[in-house]
């Protein structure tokens, strides 16, 4: 008896929402080991400085003398090049822990900021209604309508290189995205009873909101930012494949992946597959996350 | 018919004229316009010539108009890499950019459809599951990824198939395509499919989706009811269902195989417009760029407007005379 | 003695679901003569549209007809391949589906839904089957038969497209038809005239037709024999008038009970009281046991079948008829 008094004080963590969603989540083996692969490609790239023999970026730690390098090499400096190294003499190891390093920070940052944006647009629509409503759906729809990577592409191309630069054409891509899934969760919500609850107590629009409606678009959002961010790294390999994303002094995998094209058609693969095996594991696992989180957080948002 | 056609390319010009405006600004925005429009290794008088013929002294409205009115009559600047015309170096190489989007969306059709209605149809079996696992990941790849695969592959290895140009172009009814020499044939392989296999993914989702759905349907119970063979139902009552979403989608996203033929075309150095879109960007050629961004403005809303009506045509339940938004 | 153009013999047809098999038909017999109709009543959920699909062979995964026999004209359908079954379907057996909004395909027109059921089954020219079209149509009473084929199903109301589906049931002038609960989705005034149309081409074409339902005041004025289901089971069966005057089993009492009539104006509708069981936990005990009246400790065993002057009733405490005309069983009176 009183067995039961205690439980029924302390319930028991898998009745908790976030064991409920965690359980359910672990479902999914795939999804589950995706997430796995997930975290540790992530701490791999924080710790990337204290794992890697070699600071790719510092000059004077990279020695010509050691380009094209097959993987297995011994590097001049003694250690070995278990990956190889690029035409520059970078150890692609190294290179790869911080491309990999770049590439995350880029479409994290971009995603978090778009995020923000697109939340506050989205909101701000839903609240104000009518015209201004109408507008910014207007300017969302017509931006979705063209492909982000030329947006993205003619954004870089007048701003020029740098990793902020990239991360604002980023951005400008992705925020239409956050904006039109807030505006249409905070719309199907307003309509629910739990708002007209609110507005019967008397709250104001604005509490009702930001207090409310937003809480509630939590769900939807994390599962458009994972999918986003997944795009957004793409898009930034892409960019800086072509060599209009970030400067060569800041590779990014899609850097690395570009300079080792031009070595491809002579035999030396592993230029360009090692950085393009990080990156596609990457954002497939992401993408893996996703589809999941939405399966989990959302079934009315499943396909 | 014709009211609907008339108030959809009113719309659209309006679309056209907004991208116009915003292009426009943007680029005054950005930076000086007399940077964008001459050579960074032009000389004084140059400069003085270009300001002179754009009007860059005159007010920004005045510019305005001067920039629409060069937009309405194909004059949006000289290219300062090659000396001619911008709109004229891109419609050049337009052909060879159609050729390879219109190629990469047949293979995406033609493979995705039969593969997204048979998984569909058999949503259990193992070939559905693996076509659909594939289609998750080819989601997920990267173009240019997928098109050094291609290279690499077919080659470097094998060394069947070339990996860089359009090959020799033949002739015929007056169009030159690379379709009609064997060895433009072979050279457009690895490009088209590279670009088809962004969209197959969807495709196969789609027409996967629309069949699931469809099957259920009583007409379908209904035509088995009437002793209709099974080709005969997935032909006529199938097909006909499912293929008006996946052309509607498929028109809108053949827009976005011509952007990301910018892809594309710079790894198998294919010379249409998005190549020589890239060398702009890389060698600031900013009038190129802006052209380019018009043409390319103008060619999606012209899709647009193509798509709406293709839908109606296949739709019984639309209808163009009737209102609708 | 006629040879029934259908007849049915302790068919079986299962669901095999995760949560366990269920007896969707469980064993039924029955038998349809040459012009006649029958009326296979129930609630929904009792078996009587699968038992139509599983006639034609249209029972979709996981359900699967796993015993008894299926004549028509004397020939056995249950175990034929698929191609003998398509050649059938349409052609010699065809049935009507229950929502005439759902049954026509919304991108085909008329005409090619109907000539494609032609030339399923007979390799005739397009301009014959065409002109067999337009008569169909004619036949169901649609005005301006030419102009309808041409038309796309959403430009005709919802009795009009019914009677299009009427038409291309009737299209090869099969020897059994099935319509599942044809009318139910239609207007009241709709609903007597299709009754009287698919009657009369009945009549007509010595058409023998099972006519699904869960509306006995459809059935009263339509069919020559009535089978009354429930939960999978046949309970009762006979000629349509008997059955409806004096019910033998209680659970078709309280249906009869159930429609509203002129007699009723002012008082309170009777209900048969409870739910319709689960079909995963159906035992040998009658099904309607928990909902009987006349239910004691018998009921818990398989009933029995009486049979009484061409009529069966599955009941161990069948009801006589003088207490059925006045209490009709006196199903458990519910609840206020």
């Amino acid at each position: 008896m009183s067995d039961q008094l205690s439980n029924a004080a302390k319930p028991r963590f898998r009745d908790t929402p976030f064991g409920v969603f965690l359980s359910r989540y672990l479902d999914s083996k795939v999804a589950t080991l995706a997430f796995v692969v997930l975290v540790v490609i992530i701490v791999l790239a924080i710790i990337a400085p204290w794992i890697t023999p070699q600071n790719p970026y510092d000059l004077a730690q990279v020695d010509v003398l050691d380009a094209r390098m097959a993987p297995g090499e011994e590097a001049f400096a003694g250690y070995t090049f278990w990956l190889g190294s690029d035409g520059a003499g970078r150890d692609l190891y190294s290179a790869m822990l911080y491309g990999l390093r770049i590439s995350l920070m880029v479409g994290v940052l971009s995603g978090l900021i778009a995020m923000v944006i697109g939340t506050a647009v989205g909101l701000t629509a839903a609240y104000a209604g009518g015209r201004v409503e109408t507008l910014i759906m207007r300017l969302v729809d017509l931006q979705l309508s063209f492909p982000a990577i030329l947006i993205a592409l003619m954004l870089v191309a007048a701003l020029g290189k740098g990793v902020d630069k990239i991360i604002v054409a980023l951005v400008a891509v992705q925020w239409a995205y956050y904006a039109r899934t807030v505006r249409g969760t905070a719309l199907s919500e307003r309509s629910k009873e739990y708002v007209e609850a609110a507005r019967n107590l008397g709250l104001s629009p604005r509490r009702i909101l930001f207090g409310q409606i937003m809480p509630n678009c939590l769900s939807p959002l994390i599962v458009v930012a994972t999918i986003q961010t997944a795009h957004a790294i793409a898009l930034e390999a892409t960019l800086s494949f072509l060599g209009i994303g970030l400067p060569q002094t800041e590779p990014s995998l899609g850097i690395l992946i570009s300079n080792g094209f031009e070595y491809m058609l002579s035999g030396k693969y592993w230029i360009s597959i090692f950085p393009g095996v990080a990156l596609l594991l990457t954002v497939f696992c992401i993408n893996l996350v996703g589809d999941q989180l939405r399966d989990v957080l959302n079934p009315r948002l499943a396909k | 018919m014709l009211a609907f056609l008339i108030r959809r390319i009113g719309q659209s010009a309006v679309v056209v004229l907004l991208m116009a405006t915003i292009v426009f600004f943007g680029v005054n925005l950005v930076g000086d316009p007399v940077h964008m429009l001459v050579s960074p290794e032009a000389d004084q008088a140059e400069i003085a010539r270009v300001i002179q013929q754009f009007g860059l002294d005159r007010p920004i409205v005045e510019q305005y108009w001067l920039f629409l009115k060069g937009a309405v009559q194909g004059n949006l600047g000289t290219s300062f890499i090659f000396g001619q015309p911008a709109v004229g170096l891109i419609l050049e190489r337009l052909p060879a950019t159609m050729e390879l989007a219109v190629c990469a969306l047949v293979l995406a059709v033609f493979f995705g459809i039969p593969l997204g209605v048979y998984s569909g149809i058999k949503p259990k079996s193992r070939v559905s599951q693996v076509i659909m696992a594939a289609s998750i990941f080819g989601f997920s790849l990267p173009t240019f990824w997928v098109g050094i695969m291609l290279i690499m592959f077919f080659s470097v290895q094998l060394q069947l198939l070339p990996s860089t140009g359009r090959g020799e172009v033949g002739s015929f009814l007056g169009i030159d395509s690379s379709l009609f020499t064997l060895d433009g044939l072979k050279h457009i392989i690895l490009p088209a499919t590279n670009l088809a296999l962004l969209k197959m993914s969807m495709v196969i989702r789609l027409s996967r989706a629309g069949t699931r759905e469809v099957m259920q349907q009583d007409y379908i119970k209904f035509a088995r009811a009437k002793g209709l063979s099974f080709g005969r139902i997935v032909w006529a009552h199938l097909l006909k269902n499912i293929m008006i979403p996946v052309i509607t989608v498929l028109g809108l996203e053949f827009g976005s195989l011509i952007a990301f033929s910018v892809v594309t075309e710079s790894i198998f150095a294919w010379p249409g417009m998005g190549k020589l879109l890239i060398d702009s960007v890389l060698q600031l050629d900013r009038p190129v760029i802006v052209a380019y961004l018009m043409i390319v403005v103008f060619l999606f809303v012209a899709i647009n407007l193509v798509v709406d009506v293709i839908y109606s045509l296949l739709d019984p339940r639309v209808s163009l005379t009737g209102a609708k938004s | 003695m006629t040879n029934p153009v259908l007849s049915i013999d302790n068919l079986q047809t299962h669901f095999f679901t995760r949560a366990g098999v269920v007896k969707a038909v469980d064993n039924i017999s029955l038998s349809v003569n040459a012009g006649e109709i029958l009326g296979l009543v129930g609630e929904s959920g009792s078996g009587k549209s699968i038992t139509g699909f599983s006639i034609l062979g249209l029972v979709d995964e996981p359900g699967r007809i796993v015993g008894g026999s299926i004549k028509l004209s004397g020939e056995e359908l249950i175990g034929k391949p698929e191609a003998a079954l398509r050649r059938i379907r349409g052609g010699r057996a065809s049935m009507i589906f229950q929502d005439p909004m759902m049954t026509l395909n919304p991108v085909l027109r008329i005409e090619t839904q109907m000539i494609e059921a032609i030339r399923a089954h007979e390799k005739v020219p397009r301009r014959e089957a065409w002109q067999r079209a337009r008569d169909g149509l004619a036949q169901v009473g649609i005005p301006s038969p030419e102009e309808r084929l041409k038309c796309y199903p959403h430009e005709l109301s919802g009795g009009m497209r019914q009677r299009v589906a009427i038409a291309i049931a009737f299209l090869n002038r099969p020897e059994f038809i099935v319509a599942d609960e044809p009318t139910t989705a239609l207007d009241v005034t709709i609903q007597s005239q299709i009754l009287a149309e698919a009657q009369k081409l009945c009549r007509e074409n010595r058409t023998a037709m099972i006519w699904i339902t869960h509306d006995l005041s459809v059935v009263a004025g339509l069919a020559d024999t009535i089978a009354v289901m429930y939960a999978g089971r046949i309970v009762e069966n006979g000629p349509a008038e008997a059955v409806l005057r004096s019910p033998r089993h209680p659970y078709t009492s309280g249906l009869i009970k159930s429609v509203p009539g002129e007699h009723l104006v002012g008082q309170r509708l009777f209900q048969i009281p409870g739910m319709t069981p689960s079909l995963l936990k159906l035992g040998e005990a009658c099904a309607f046991k928990e909902r009987c009246a006349y239910q004691d400790d018998a009921c818990s065993a398989a009933p029995p079948i009486s049979m009484e002057g061409g009529r069966a009733c599955r009941c161990f405490h069948p009801l006589r008829a003088d207490t059925a005309a006045q209490s009709g069983g006196a199903a458990k009176e519910s609840a206020p």
